[in-house]
């Protein structure tokens, strides 16, 4: 390894991600913990999961390479090689794929020209996509759905779908249907490793973005225009009493 | 079923609050009673919340119904009632993954203090000061609104160190999974939790003696817990007056599919699909329902004949299925029943987690010959084969993952047989056969 590249991997995983890795270990009564999140944490830094990654993983918290890889190559979302600016995930249980969840698919598929899990651009270059199907993601409501970096874009039909994709290829970022602002994958994985703090931005910017879709708030709203309610509560419900020996 | 006469067709209890601003902010729920609960626990003996949640007769939401307070009892306290020389642990399975389930994500997005505050009072019954809620990884939104209102509770006393003035201690962690619906399984949850491959454990020993970190845990699901502040309000009585007597309550009943106004729709545990699809509107379109799922796809197929069944735990299980998540996932008579199920058994043959045989090879082979006979490629002995090695997976998993993967399977054949023997017709004559492939697959996606 050349002294840049060397110099390049202390960036990568240098003070800054230690520091908030052992932010990650704190969280939990043992360490092991703080495996899964951790793994997103390296997966902000570099877009998948590397070698090197799985290393830091396992110097921190004491385990063999060969544990942090067992785990890693597990979950689904940990991806093993270098993911796109943007993962987008298509929802192609049976539920989804009957309103139109296949077609959303192969339609992607074909203008990106790739496959499950394969990057249309250069990895990590703006523009660049990750394509893959999603097994049920709890939208069924509002299906068929499809994510942008794990935010949703709710009842879509194949050319919504393009539409969307090819103004990510543009550089635009559509907002979500339910969600915060679009970034990129490696920004949200920092998310999930559960650091709202970058870039000067704040969890509090991010955390009023729209979520309740007319689907979901249905059933609430028809037992409001119709007077419907739950029983009252009684004002002061007692509660049980428990035998002496206990008290 | 007494509840059914006096209640409105539909009670929200769980999602009123969802239409209100900022619903998910700590100041809408304080202004909607929320944090009331908690003071109340707080001044009670751990030990009356165990019972008021027994007499409530609340039943776990994620699937399997088992009673709540029972589940909380199963904690082991020593002698003097303070607990034993464990710590014990509460984890919220938030891991909402099985198709057609689409409840726990919108009530922690709209309503995530309901769900914290159900958190410390359980945490307090139980004495335990540590709580993981276990979220899966791909709902973002979800994740960034439990972080929120868990540090809204920091800053307003209600977690941390003692709590209002009780001593009580109590901490909660937001922990994002990483894609695998197997974690929804509670011990394969523990050991994901754990930093493992999330696999699940040999039972027993039970959480309840040995669950995270091998210390006494409850495991919940998410609306279960969000339920608790309530019936610490309400009472228990209160709680009865919905649903019927061995299953109270109120319930999100989750209709996706083939329907006018697909949505979220909380009504007394008991009421029946007929009832719900008028108020969503009926069948999309006016087209004829085919089949149905009374909660996800785990839980054995209905038909239009199972429209009436009211949908709690003993009447669904009464006939023939499972109340399961009250996923009502719907479909029309242009869905192909094979098809549908081919989509979920490779869902179930790309989440077993591998480490029983029964499931990972049956999903696999369950797989080929449902792609075989949509291909036309079939034979009539294939359905026999198929229910036999269902039969080697039914009850000889490790988990209820292999059980719920042959769901789909019998339930379709008992009811729709003649759909999977059409498939093998129309592969005779051999010679057009590609021809009637391409049928079939032509008919695989009428939708």
């Amino acid at each position: 390894m050349d002294a840049t590249a060397e110099a390049a991997e202390r960036d990568t995983f240098g003070a800054e991600l230690a520091a908030r890795a052992r932010q990650i270990i704190a969280r939990y009564p043992r360490e092991r913990s703080a495996l899964l999140p951790l793994l997103h944490l390296v997966q902000s830094a570099e877009g998948y999961v590397s070698q090197r990654g799985i290393e830091f993983c396992a110097r921190l918290l004491e385990l063999e390479t060969a544990e942090v890889s067992a785990v890693a190559t597990f979950y689904t979302m940990y991806k093993r090689r270098p993911c796109g600016e943007h993962l987008v995930s298509v929802c192609t249980n049976t539920m989804c794929a009957v309103l139109g969840g296949d077609a959303v698919y192969g339609a992607l598929s074909e203008h990106l020209g790739v496959g499950h899990n394969e990057t249309a651009g250069e990895p990590g270059t703006p523009g660049s996509i990750t394509l893959e199907h999603a097994e049920c993601l709890a939208a069924c409501d509002l299906g068929p759905v499809l994510q942008v970096n794990y935010e949703f874009f709710d009842n879509q039909t194949p050319d919504s779908a393009l539409e969307l994709v090819r103004a990510l290829q543009r550089g635009e970022r559509p907002h979500p249907t339910r969600g915060a602002a679009l970034t990129d994958f490696r920004d949200v994985e920092l998310q999930l490793a559960g650091f709202f703090d970058r870039d000067g931005r704040s969890l509090a910017d991010e955390v009023d973005g729209p979520s309740a879709a007319v689907e979901t708030l249905r059933g609430a709203k028809l037992a409001n225009d119709r007077g419907w309610n739950a029983p009252p509560m009684p004002d002061d419900a007692p509660l049980p009493q428990v035998p002496e020996k206990r008290r | 079923m007494t509840a059914e006469n006096t209640t409105a067709p539909l009670t929200p209890v769980l999602t009123k609050r969802w239409l209100s601003p900022r619903s998910w902010t700590i100041r809408t729920y304080r202004q909607l009673e929320g944090y009331t609960a908690l003071p109340k626990a707080l001044q009670a003996h751990p030990d009356q919340l165990i019972q008021l949640c027994k007499d409530s007769g609340l039943r776990g939401r994620g699937g399997a119904g088992f009673p709540t307070g029972l589940k909380w009892g199963f904690i082991p306290q020593g002698p003097d009632g303070r607990g034993d020389d464990k710590p014990h642990y509460l984890v919220i399975n938030a891991d909402e993954g099985e198709p057609g389930t689409c409840k726990d994500i919108p009530l922690m997005m709209a309503d995530p203090h309901s769900l914290i505050e159900g958190c410390i009072i359980t945490c307090y019954a139980i004495r335990s000061s540590f709580c993981a809620i276990y979220v899966r990884g791909e709902v973002l939104h979800c994740i960034r609104r439990l972080h929120a209102a868990v540090q809204e509770a920091y800053q307003a006393g209600f977690l941390g160190k003692d709590i209002l003035g009780s001593g009580f201690d109590c901490d909660v962690v937001i922990h994002a999974g990483a894609g695998a619906y197997i974690c929804g399984e509670e011990t394969a949850l523990l050991d994901s939790l754990e930093g493992r491959r999330g696999q699940p454990r040999l039972k027993p020993p039970f959480p309840a003696t040995s669950g995270l970190y091998a210390a006494p845990t409850v495991v919940n699901n998410v609306e279960t817990i969000a339920s608790v502040p309530y019936i610490v309000n309400g009472g228990s009585a209160w709680f009865r007056e919905m649903g019927t007597e061995k299953s109270p309550g109120p319930k999100i009943f989750s209709l996706s599919g083939h329907v006018e106004r697909p949505g979220q729709y909380e009504a007394p545990l008991g009421t029946t699909l007929r009832e719900l699809l008028e108020l969503a509107g009926g069948m999309k379109d006016g087209i004829p329902l085919k089949f149905w799922t009374p909660g996800g796809s785990s839980t054995p197929l209905f038909t239009a004949e199972h429209l009436d069944v009211p949908l709690d735990f003993e009447a669904t299980a009464e006939a023939g299925s499972m109340l399961g998540t009250t996923a009502l996932m719907i479909f029309n008579e242009t869905v192909s029943v094979p098809w549908a199920v081919l989509k979920w058994t490779e869902f179930y043959a790309h989440e077993s987690c591998g480490k029983c045989t029964p499931c990972r090879e049956g999903t696999y082979w369950l797989v080929g010959i449902l792609q075989r006979m949509l291909r036309g490629d079939g034979t009539a002995e294939d359905i026999d084969t198929m229910a036999d090695v269902c039969d080697n997976i039914l009850g000889r998993s490790f988990c209820a993952l292999g059980d719920g993967a042959t769901s789909p399977i019998l339930s379709a054949i008992k009811y729709f047989r003649q759909e999977f023997l059409d498939l093998c017709e129309r592969q005779r004559p051999p010679a057009s056969r590609r021809q009637t492939a391409t049928a079939a697959t032509a008919m695989a996606g009428a939708h």
